[in-house]
């Protein structure tokens, strides 16, 4: 039996007729095909299924997609400009090699912006402190650290 | 060369795309009429299967099909193993059938026991909890030291002790002639703790038939699809091979997890036709938890003969390998070929023997974990060389340099021939970098803060860039392991590159893509990397093993050859000259003395265009390819120093610095090498201080199965790393480059455990056990304490 939800993905106003267990990321993915979000591991411990909900960095994965009825959904799809180029966040990220495969990259740029929404100047220790929930078997998470501080930098500017 | 472009810190191609979220990964991959399969797996560790009645479940809303192992065909064979190890007695190891789906038995938790093919997931996953198994529950072991025991429950009927093979390597009788000399010997006894790969992209798979054609497309999650049709066609389903496309689009990680041919691929691949729909399959994180190929799972005896200077009379290593409960495809050759010999390390130890026991148990398989082999070994030798050194009261830097190797080819007494190195000069870099210097004060400074500073070396080496054929065949390979490439000159001078590496991190679009900017002097933006797909790949042994840029490299770097060959040709014909005096540089054919030249570009368009061509004895087009076996292996080898601080009232250690010196031969990319030692920095730290994956002894559950319970490095877990290089190019192939990608998780646990031994030698501690949680290093300051009161 399906329920109606309504919301708004990356500007654009979306509807449809979804089983209720249907999860938010099951629904960006499968349904709107934003394949962008990415499932790393169905219990909200890796992160890379994050988005921003109402301003707020959410792991997609951690809700229904009933949930998300009325809210403003961004996901990586809807960060970088509409002609293109690079978000701040995204185009540090690029240039400190703060990817690598690219599977947990989504997660941890969209976790990243909102940390630097909330603390604009954050320590090291603070950046490592909010990733704690982003998990990235690359990196050794050196580069993403360097990526977030270069990232929070170039969006104050 | 252009050497602005080889050896520049260029950003990656591929980074726009997982920016803005427009990678393709599998699980992204959706066809028409797709449908979805779920795997019902074992909750028991070793069972007989009575009963399995699928009735209810056929019935279920969405259901097409339901298979288990009874219902494959006698045609379908088991998964093979791709290494045959020859045991002590002459015999070939035990082979036990791996099937696709359990036949009569399972025998370990997450074994595949049917598969249900569904209109969408949840239907899948509804309908399988409607499937009645009924099983007969069998003891289990799980651990290699129970495994031989007398009166252990056989894994397989026939292996009854359960060993797979008992393999040795070295002169025995010239070890234990040197053990009969030595001033001193020193004894240790090591676990190598298991760990669970997480690549964090779970492996997936959608498998389509076209009946059109009676031809098969597979996506998967694969380090090397080319291996992976070669094994599923050739050996499992007896598919013809040119009717099986396999693609590997972009793979968020495989650290060798991935390398390996699955039943999940395979089942649905055979199922495909069977139901004549496209099937999905993707990992839950829990199944890649119990049935990724797990790493590591050694337990060590090691003897370490010394003169009175510290100097390295003999090695001797005794060691039991987990294989898990089926052979997977690469195992057997993990804990022998790629282990005991690398056992010299940096040392001229003249005398070395290593015996190994493999054993089957009730776990997943056991496989090639980043670093395969390499990093149990450096364990066991770098962990020997410290204790010696704390024993006979000499530093870990002067017993390293009394026995490091200094004269170059060096043939080891473990098989493996040193082309090129500088051991001394990684050492002195490191210790530099470490500020080594200062050691001394920081750590008075911690004490008066209550705290233990300890110092750790680790100077490693791997063998890398696999791997001469000939070689990897007289040791047991069914494989040839070179690599192939092909460079396509578009009219326009653009390139486009076929390789049959494997990029899943790697960046092989950009680097690839500078070498071959570089060599033809043109514009990296003119150069696009093609991996990962047999319909356009030639062929490929894919990526595993640091092979890619010294082996794929090497091989793109012959078919650049052949370009240049040939351009010359046409140079000579368009300049009326020789080719033999025409010379390629910066991008143009020209003739030194004059001012003549052809741009590159206006060769390739000659190519296409041959109305002004030398037709009468060159084809035109200009597209080369080029297969590359390489003669050695590489020798990366470097040093790692980690400083750490300990907390003695909770146990906890902090890595304070650690600092990775390595000598990867020449460089194309600095900015991923350094991330490439970042991480494989991560995976070693992780597997020393958090990483265990443990089955619980009496019921063989996983008890490690989510994150909650596995300690993946999280950000806060881990400090900046300090890296550096010193360049001993490889004297073997065109580009002196010697692979890095599992150098980290090769040096960094011993330097790790070498260090939390350093800051607590002073209350006794002697040995500790990995991962060194706070739990076991509280617990064996405790029980140093208690040792030195009783003394």
């Amino acid at each position: 039996m399906g329920i109606s939800v309504s919301l708004t993905v990356n500007g654009k106003a979306v509807s449809a007729e979804i089983e209720p267990r249907t999860l938010l990321v099951q629904y960006l993915r499968d349904q709107l095909r934003l394949t962008g979000t990415h499932v790393g591991c169905d219990t909200g411990q890796c992160g890379a299924c994050t988005i921003h909900l109402n301003g707020r960095a959410v792991k997609a994965c951690n809700i229904l997609a009933a949930q998300a009825q009325g809210a403003q959904i961004t996901t990586i799809e809807g960060i970088a400009a509409a002609g293109g180029e690079l978000h701040p966040m995204q185009a540090a990220f690029r240039q400190h090699h703060g990817l690598q495969c690219g599977f947990c990259t989504p997660g941890m740029v969209m976790t990243a912006i909102e940390l630097v929404q909330q603390q604009p100047s954050p320590s090291e220790a603070a950046i490592r402190a909010g990733l704690d929930g982003n998990l990235c078997r690359c990196t050794g998470y050196h580069n993403i650290v360097k990526s977030v501080q270069a990232g929070a930098a170039a969006m104050k500017g | 060369m252009n050497e602005s472009i080889i050896g520049a810190r260029i950003e990656r191609k591929e980074d726009y795309r997982f920016l803005t979220g427009s990678g393709t990964y599998t699980d992204d991959v959706a066809l028409p009429g797709q449908t979805h399969a779920f795997f019902l797996r074992s909750p028991h560790a070793h069972a007989k299967i009575n009963r399995i009645d699928t009735g209810k479940a056929k019935a279920a809303p969405g259901v097409l099909a339901i298979y288990t192992g009874a219902d494959l065909p006698d045609s379908v064979g088991g998964l093979p193993c791709g290494w045959l190890i020859t045991d002590v007695g002459g015999q070939p190891m035990k082979e036990p059938k791996h099937p696709l789906l359990a036949q009569g038995k399972v025998r370990y938790v997450g074994d595949q026991v049917a598969i249900v093919i569904a209109e969408t997931l949840n239907q899948a996953k509804d309908a399988a909890e409607l499937i009645d198994v009924e099983y007969g529950v069998l003891p289990a072991i799980v651990n290699v030291a129970d495994a031989r025991k007398p009166g252990a429950p056989a894994v397989h009927d026939i292996a009854q002790d359960n060993t797979c093979y008992v393999w040795a390597l070295g002169d025995k009788a010239a070890v234990d002639k040197a053990f009969v000399m030595a001033a001193h010997v020193t004894k240790l006894e090591f676990i190598n703790n298991r760990l669970i790969p997480n690549a964090i992209e779970p492996r997936a798979a959608v498998a389509n038939y076209a009946r059109a054609d009676d031809s098969y497309t597979l996506h998967v999650t694969s380090q090397n699809p080319h291996v992976a049709r070669l094994l599923m066609t050739a050996f499992v389903l007896g598919l013809p091979e040119h009717k099986v496309r396999v693609i590997s689009p972009d793979v968020g990680g495989g650290f060798g997890s991935k390398i390996f041919l699955y039943a999940e691929e395979t089942v649905l691949t055979w199922a495909s036709k069977q139901v004549n729909r496209p099937i999905k399959w993707t990992a839950e994180r829990s199944e890649s938890f119990m049935t990724d190929a797990h790493g590591r799972d050694h337990l060590t005896a090691a003897e370490l003969a010394l003169d009175k200077d510290g100097r390295f009379l003999a090695l001797r290593v005794i060691t039991t390998a987990n294989m898990g409960a089926y052979l997977s495809t690469f195992a057997s050759c993990i804990p022998t070929i790629l282990y005991a010999t690398l056992l010299a390390g940096q040392y001229t130890t003249p005398a070395i023997y290593c015996e190994v026991t493999a054993v089957f148990t009730n776990t997943a398989p056991v496989d090639a974990y980043r670093g395969a082999g390499r990093p149990e070994a450096t364990y066991v030798v770098e962990r020997m060389v410290s204790t010696a050194a704390r024993e006979m009261k000499i530093s870990d830097v002067e017993i390293r340099r009394r026995n490091f190797i200094h004269e170059f080819p060096y043939q080891t007494p473990v098989a493996l021939c040193y082309d090129t190195g500088d051991y001394e000069a990684t050492l002195a870099a490191a210790i530099k970098l470490a500020n080594v210097a200062g050691f001394e004060t920081r750590r008075r400074e911690a004490a008066a803060r209550g705290k233990l500073r300890g110092l750790g070396y680790s100077t490693y080496i791997e063998a890398c860039g696999l791997a001469p054929s000939n070689i990897a065949g007289s040791l047991g390979a069914r494989a040839g392991l070179f690599e192939a490439g092909e460079v396509r000159v578009h009219p326009t001078g653009k390139v486009t590159v076929f390789t049959g590496s494997h990029s899943h991190g790697q960046g092989h679009e950009t680097t690839f893509a500078q070498v071959v900017a570089g060599r033809l002097g043109i514009s990296i933006d003119d150069v696009d990397i093609v991996h990962g797909d047999t319909g356009r790949i030639l062929f490929g042994m894919g990526t595993y093993g640091s092979r890619s840029i010294a082996v794929g490299g090497t091989a793109i770097m012959k078919a650049l050859d052949k370009v240049i060959a040939k351009g010359k040709q046409i140079a000579e014909h368009l300049m009326e000259a020789s080719a033999a005096d025409i010379e390629f540089k910066d991008g143009k054919f020209m003739l030194p003395g004059t001012d003549k030249q052809v741009p590159f570009a206006q060769v390739a368009l000659a190519a296409y265009v041959p109305h002004n061509y030398p037709l009468d004895r060159l084809e035109p087009g200009l597209n080369e390819s080029a297969f590359y076996d390489p003669t050695n292996f590489t020798f990366p080898a470097g040093s790692h120093i980690c400083e750490v601080e300990v907390d003695p009232d909770t146990g906890l250690t902090r890595i304070v610095d650690f600092t990775a010196v390595d000598d990867f031969g020449n460089v194309i990319n600095p900015m991923i090498v350094e991330g490439q030692v970042h991480g494989g920095l991560a995976q070693g730290i992780g597997q020393a201080l958090l990483e265990a994956c443990v089955y619980d002894r009496e019921s063989g559950q996983l008890l490690t199965g989510t994150y909650m319970d596995y300690a993946l490095p999280r950000a806060d877990d881990l400090p900046m790393f300090k890296v550096g290089t010193e360049v001993t190019p490889c004297t073997h192939n065109a580009l002196g480059v010697k692979g890095c990608g599992e150098a980290g998780a090769i040096g960094a646990p011993a330097a790790v455990i070498n260090a939390i031994i350093d800051a607590l030698a002073p209350l006794g501690v002697r040995d500790i056990e990995m991962p060194a949680t706070p739990q076991r290093v509280w617990q064996a300051i405790q029980s140093a304490k208690k040792g030195k009161q009783a003394a």
